[in-house]
């Protein structure tokens, strides 16, 4: 039997449910029929829009798709003004204020608190300016991921920014592409950096030479892409890509990308959702069926075989070496620099945000990018401007050189506002990181430190490739039900990636940062010279670990132990889940 | 008169007659089970499988964690509420629930 999911796809999906939600704006919330709800609501999610959680009814999360996180001249700025017009909601955030917005891990935007009321205006301000929610979120080709200073970075190996921008024009809106069993990640990466993160996604085009034949005079090595299939975090199932042993030169990107996808929709398990993403199919064919059939059934031309990649120079999120993440001053191609800008999990203030699009402006393009580490990045500051740039009062506080405990720290939504989560995330490693850094010193020579918190096994933070890991769960402490969470150590990507081990559990919120700083103790005091803390979780036994981690109460004060998912909205002042906001009024 | 039950956003939700009524992220206690070796099994639910019914009451199958001792994984099916005339009512959050085989229809 389909799944309901399916069905509702099936009778209206895609574009057209644009034309629906505009009539449900106009008209009201209340006139989505009761009995056709959770039907508008999943099919809203192609257009970006996801229901809050309960206590928040009538408002919605909204993500913008930025593809490779790339926002044009100008456009931060409407991102700006909407999140300051539009993403204010009857609760206040104890660290973030009003109106803020949010950059993920797949280098998107996310606003919380939209009525429905307002969404065509914003979808309005937002096409005007040459941006869009659509496929957001839903069951189809999701915001294309890669290097974020693809065209820019002094150390590209090929610009992947042409091709994405290719695969997101050819696909976005592509009636044949619209409705996939599931979810669809692409990245394309052209730097030797890793940082596309392509292991982590369904899709995955990473930098790798070839040589073919020219004709005339010979061979010659062509640059392109070796292409992996099958990666992903989600519910205790990460998989990394898989190597089909195929290489692509850059024109037949978009080939080879639509017959993957097509493949994922004709053999992809539309019967049972948790079992659908391409990964799963990839485990259950291997990569070798997955090339076969890609070349008898989807491309008609000859698959060439993989290319000599650039594997052993990645660094991104791979827990040693220069690089792991775009925080700093980096020289460009041409000359002028490009300036990551640490934000402490991924949340932006609106003036802030404006704040940064003037600098911007003033001192670069105007042009600012997103990074998969929830950061953004400031491109094309020429030498000239750089040290005014470095003393604006805003660096402060979104530094290009912070703690490692704060350029660390990755975040999801957590119970703020998302419904599938187990406890508070986002405001708890604000906390955790400022705890840390006051706290702990990391040993001589480690400036890097990666800690990523995940709400749920959903992953959202991509808990599983950081230093420590860490994962919503409740325990009992004293008898009470508290929040709590798993401890995973020595992920990371790189050359030979690796998921964290979970190696402690149900370790109760108020005694994490405890855990973390005797940890950290024991890695200063038992570390071989020079050791990268990866390195050494690697020659540890999980039992080891576990005795390393050692939880402790300490003066880090947790003000949301409780179940935060009780409440209406975890801040709120009376947080009764009975006590939240009306449905907000259409006007 | 039919009941319509979903599970919905990727297992978060169980829906009654078009409403968000069951969610995730709550302990619940189970007596004797296959789930684990406790006597009172002290469950997160982390997310829903799926969901059916057994004459009046509701019933679903989750995945989550006994956090007395650790055991992951799916239970049986277990009650979480009664239809009354076509409203639904959930049981008491801390009561101990009890996993039924029965016949069951979506
Ligand atoms: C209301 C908030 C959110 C909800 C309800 C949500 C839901 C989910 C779900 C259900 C999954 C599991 C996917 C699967 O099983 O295939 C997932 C995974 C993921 N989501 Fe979210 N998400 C939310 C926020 C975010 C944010 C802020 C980002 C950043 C763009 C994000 C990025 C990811 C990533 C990277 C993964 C894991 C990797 C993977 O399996 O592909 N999510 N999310
Ligand atoms: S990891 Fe879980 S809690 Fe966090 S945003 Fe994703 S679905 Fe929500």
């Amino acid at each position: 039997m389909p799944t309901d999911v399916e069905q509702w796809k099936s009778e209206a999906y895609g574009l057209e449910v644009r034309d629906h939600l505009f009539e449900f704006a106009q008209e009201g919330y209340d006139s989505i029929p009761d009995d056709e709800r959770d039907a508008w609501f999943e099919r809203f999610k192609w257009w970006g829009l996801y229901h809050q959680r309960n206590g928040q009814e009538g408002y919605f999360m909204m993500r913008i798709g930025t593809p490779n996180g790339v926002l044009e001249p100008g456009q931060l700025r409407v991102i700006g003004e909407i999140a300051d017009e539009y993403a204010r909601g009857p609760g206040t955030n104890p660290i973030f204020g009003d109106a803020y917005a949010d950059f993920t891990t797949r280098q998107s935007i996310q606003l919380h608190w939209i009525e429905l009321s307002d969404v065509p205006a914003v979808f309005e301000k937002l096409a005007a300016n040459g941006l869009s929610t659509q496929q957001a979120c839903g069951d189809s080709w999701r915001n294309i991921v890669g290097n974020p200073v693809a065209g820019k970075d002094g150390q590209e190996v090929i610009d992947a920014w042409p091709v994405i921008r290719e695969l997101n024009e050819t696909f976005k809106g592509n009636d044949d592409h619209t409705n996939l069993p599931r979810k669809w990640k692409v990245s394309v990466t052209g730097s030797a950096d890793g940082s596309g993160q392509g292991d982590i996604n369904d899709l995955a085009f990473e930098p790798a030479y070839k040589r073919v034949e020219t004709g005339g005079d010979g061979d010659e090595d062509t640059v392109g892409f070796n292409v992996r299939v099958g990666g992903g975090l989600a519910r205790n199932e990460p998989r990394l890509a898989r190597d089909i042993d195929v290489w692509v030169p850059p024109e037949k990107v978009s080939d080879v990308a639509g017959g993957l996808s097509a493949l994922f929709r004709d053999y992809g398990d539309r019967e049972d959702r948790y079992n659908a993403r391409v990964k799963f199919l990839v485990d259950e064919w291997g990569a070798e069926a997955v090339r076969e059939t890609l070349q008898e059934e989807y491309v008609d031309f000859e698959l060439e075989t993989a290319g000599r990649d650039v594997r052993e120079e990645y660094t991104y999120n791979a827990g040693e070496g220069e690089r792991n993440d775009l925080i700093g001053v980096h020289e460009q191609k041409d000359g002028t620099n490009f300036v990551g800008l640490n934000v402490l999990v991924g949340r932006m203030g609106a003036a802030d945000v404006l704040e940064l699009a003037d600098l911007a402006e003033e001192y670069g393009s105007g042009e600012v990018r997103l990074s998969q580490r929830q950061n953004v990045i400031l491109t094309d500051v020429p030498d000239a401007a750089l040290d005014d740039l470095l003393d604006e009062p805003l660096l402060d506080h979104y530094s290009p050189d912070p703690s490692p405990f704060m350029r660390g720290s990755v975040a999801c939504t957590g119970t703020e506002f998302c419904s599938l989560s187990i406890v508070e995330t986002k405001n708890r490693q604000v906390r955790f990181a400022r705890w840390l850094k006051g706290n702990v010193d990391l040993p001589s020579g480690v400036d890097e430190f990666h800690i990523h918190l995940s709400g749920c096994t959903a992953s959202c933070a991509q808990p599983q490739i950081a230093d420590v890991s860490l994962r919503g769960m409740k325990t009992r402490k004293d008898g009470d039900p508290v929040e709590a969470l798993d401890v995973g150590l020595g992920g990371g990507l790189g050359d030979d990636p690796q998921f964290a081990r979970w190696v402690t559990q149900r370790v109760p919120v108020d005694e994490v940062p405890g855990a973390i700083a005797n940890l950290i103790e024991s890695f200063a005091a038992e570390r071989e010279d020079g050791e990268s803390f990866r390195a050494f979780v690697a020659r540890h036994d999980d039992d080891e670990l576990d005795a390393l981690v050692d939880p402790e109460e300490t003066d880090y004060d947790d003000p949301m132990m409780h179940n935060t998912k009780r409440t209406w909205y975890p801040y709120a002042e009376n947080d009764g889940i009975d006590e939240g906001p009306p449905v907000p009024a259409d006007d | 008169m039919t009941t319509r039950l979903r599970v919905l956003d990727d297992g978060a939700w169980l829906s009654i007659n078009d409403t968000r009524e069951v969610r995730v992220s709550e302990l619940w206690r189970l007596e004797s089970s296959d789930f684990c070796d406790c006597d009172l099994v002290d469950l997160v639910v982390e997310n829903f499988q799926t969901i059916g019914v057994d004459g009046s009451t509701v019933e679903t199958r989750v995945h989550g964690q006994c956090i007395a001792c650790g055991a992951a994984g799916t239970t049986g099916w277990l009650p979480v509420g009664r239809i009354r005339d076509g409203e639904f009512a959930e049981f008491d959050r801390s009561s101990v629930r009890r996993s039924r085989t029965g016949i069951h229809r979506r």
